[in-house]
């Protein structure tokens, strides 16, 4: 059967519409269903106390302290490896087979999945390096993995730094280093702080690699050698054990309503950085 | 006597391209020297090989020598972050950095480790001053560079260069994306300049180059076809092909 172009076309453009439909409205639902039952269980006290009776009452203020500190400590590690291998990749050494297995190697790395990483975490760090469940166990796996994506973004950022920047600098006596961290970081700075949030959102979303290295314990935690339990896994914890819905939800809009800003400033910044690029 | 440049059977090589053949250039103190010739022709490649720019780029060999006041910049012992101290470069296109006008101008201080702010403030006035950029900017030192005007972009450039006090100063085609007006107040600020720097300039505007300045090279297919004092270069060349060009027979 032939169908004359006019009418593929309007297919077409039906089906891709009604695709986009679908996705965003499966989007809204998910963040009615969730924020519905979550917000009315939502107030000062529940944010700023802690869990009882295992988390079926009272707030979840220690696992909002333990996402923190866990997500914001491996942010620390990951991001000076991260933007410096990017940097090494992109200004100190020229396109070879080296830079190409280095590259491969980190895409590799982002494909692992998170339980694998929680794995070897717990092996590597937990058992082996007797760090125990802790936040230090718990950042060091997550950095592991948020690294490839903070590679990537500042290789990206890094790149689109005009050539000529580098140039005037070059011919102004500037050494490589002093034209790296005068010029171009600086200049790359928006599209790294993109790849940051983005790893930010990663890590509070992440369950199964912090499970088995920063444990579940619900005290606030006072050092890094402390186990924490973060609000992805109280979650997790709540809705498997049956503990209490109403609490899960409530943890649940919390983390949702998080990724959000964190998104949303991402994208803001990735905006900046793209105005200014095209200036 | 020795020569401020003296280029002696210099070649480059991109990669296989024979980008420049054989050249060689004698220049003394206080010229502006202009190099002239179709696009494509290796003006910008010579221009660069005096501070060793082109080492920058993948697959470059070069052979011959580039004196400066005597020694060869070439020799092994170079030092690179002084010699492109000593000899400075103005581009095509205006590229102040994304930081303020006073931090433009300050870059080169700040590369080479000023940490006297009172100096710095100093020279970034004597230097805009120079540039004859101070009355117009001296109310927007904070102000993003990128926010000024082309012409304004471009002395500012010419003004981030002087900071570092080079002996040479090297233009290429620095007034290709400005307009008349723009162009004019460059090249009296060249004249100005004449009486302190060495300036090499490339240009494909021959008015420009008969205008400004005191000795004129004719280049074509990566060879220096004729170099002589500007005058002779238009009343009376040499060499039939640049009597070809100056008149306009070609390119
Ligand atoms: N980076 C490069 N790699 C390879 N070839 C180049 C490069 N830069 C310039 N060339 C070639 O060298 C020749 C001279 O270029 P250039 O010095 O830029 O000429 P001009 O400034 O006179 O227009 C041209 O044929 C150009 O294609
Ligand atoms: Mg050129």
């Amino acid at each position: 059967m032939i169908i004359r172009p006019k009418y593929t076309q309007v297919l077409a453009v039906s089906l891709l519409v009604l695709a986009t439909l679908a996705t965003l409205a499966i989007l809204v639902f998910i963040i009615v269903f969730v924020l519905g039952k979550g917000l009315p269980n939502i107030n000062a006290e529940f944010l700023f106390s802690n869990p009882e009776d295992m988390g079926r009452a009272g707030g979840i203020f220690p696992t909002i302290v333990g996402t923190v500190a866990l997500t914001l400590t491996a942010i620390c590690i990951a991001t000076p490896f991260g933007v410096g291998t990017a940097v090494f990749l992109t200004e100190y050494t020229r396109e070879s087979r080296i830079t190409r297995i280095i590259r491969f190697g980190a895409d590799c790395l982002a494909g692992i999945p998170s339980i694998i990483f929680g794995l070897f975490g717990f092996i590597f760090f937990v058992t082996y390096l007797r760090m125990g469940w802790s936040i230090l166990s718990g950042s060091l796996t997550l950095a592991f993995m948020i690294l490839p994506t903070i590679i990537r973004t500042s290789e990206e950022a890094i790149k689109s730094v005009p050539y000529s920047y580098r140039e005037v600098s070059f011919s102004l006596g500037a050494t490589l280093w002093q034209t790296v961290y005068k010029v171009v970081l600086p200049n790359a700075l928006p599209g790294i702080l993109t790849g940051v949030m983005l790893s930010v959102g990663r890590s509070i979303g992440e369950t199964a690699a912090i499970i088995f290295t920063a444990g579940s314990s619900l005290r606030t935690p006072h050092s890094l050698f402390d186990s924490v339990r973060t609000m992805s896994v109280h979650f997790y914890i709540l809705a498997r054990e049956g503990l209490s819905n109403e609490k899960a939800y409530a943890t649940a809009t919390v983390l949702i309503v998080s990724i959000l800003m964190i998104n949303l400033s991402s994208y803001w910044l990735m905006n900046r950085f793209i105005l200014r690029k095209t200036k | 006597m020795t020569h401020k440049i003296d280029i002696k059977n210099l070649n480059l090589y991109y990669d296989e391209f024979h980008a420049l053949k054989s050249v060689n250039m004698v220049v003394g103190e206080k010229n502006i020297i202009a190099l002239i010739g179709p696009s494509g022709c290796g003006k910008s490649t010579l221009l660069r090989t005096i501070n060793r720019m082109n080492d920058l780029i993948e697959g470059v060999r070069i052979t011959g020598e580039v004196f400066l006041d005597g020694n060869n910049i070439y020799d092994p012992g170079m030092d690179l972050y002084e010699l492109r101290k000593r000899v400075g470069m103005v581009f095509q296109r205006p590229n102040p950095f994304a930081k303020s006008v006073s931090e433009n101008v300050a870059f080169g201080l700040r590369v080479a480790q000023f940490k006297n702010k009172k100096k710095i403030a100093e020279i970034v006035e004597r230097s805009l001053r120079a540039a004859g950029l101070w009355d117009e900017l001296k109310d927007k030192l904070n102000r993003p560079a990128l926010d000024l005007p082309l012409y304004q972009q471009q002395r500012l450039c010419i003004a981030r260069l002087l900071a570092v006090e080079p002996e040479v100063i090297l233009m290429d085609e620095p007034c290709s994306a400005l307009d008349p007006i723009a162009t004019m107040k460059i090249e009296e600020m060249m004249v100005e300049l004449k009486r302190n720097y060495n300036i090499i300039i490339v240009t494909h505007n021959m008015q420009q180059a008969a205008r400004v300045s005191d000795l004129c090279g004719y280049m074509l297919l990566g060879e220096m076809i004729e170099f002589n004092k500007t005058s002779e270069i238009f009343t009376n060349p040499r060499d039939k092909r640049t009597q070809d060009y100056i008149t306009g027979r070609f390119g």
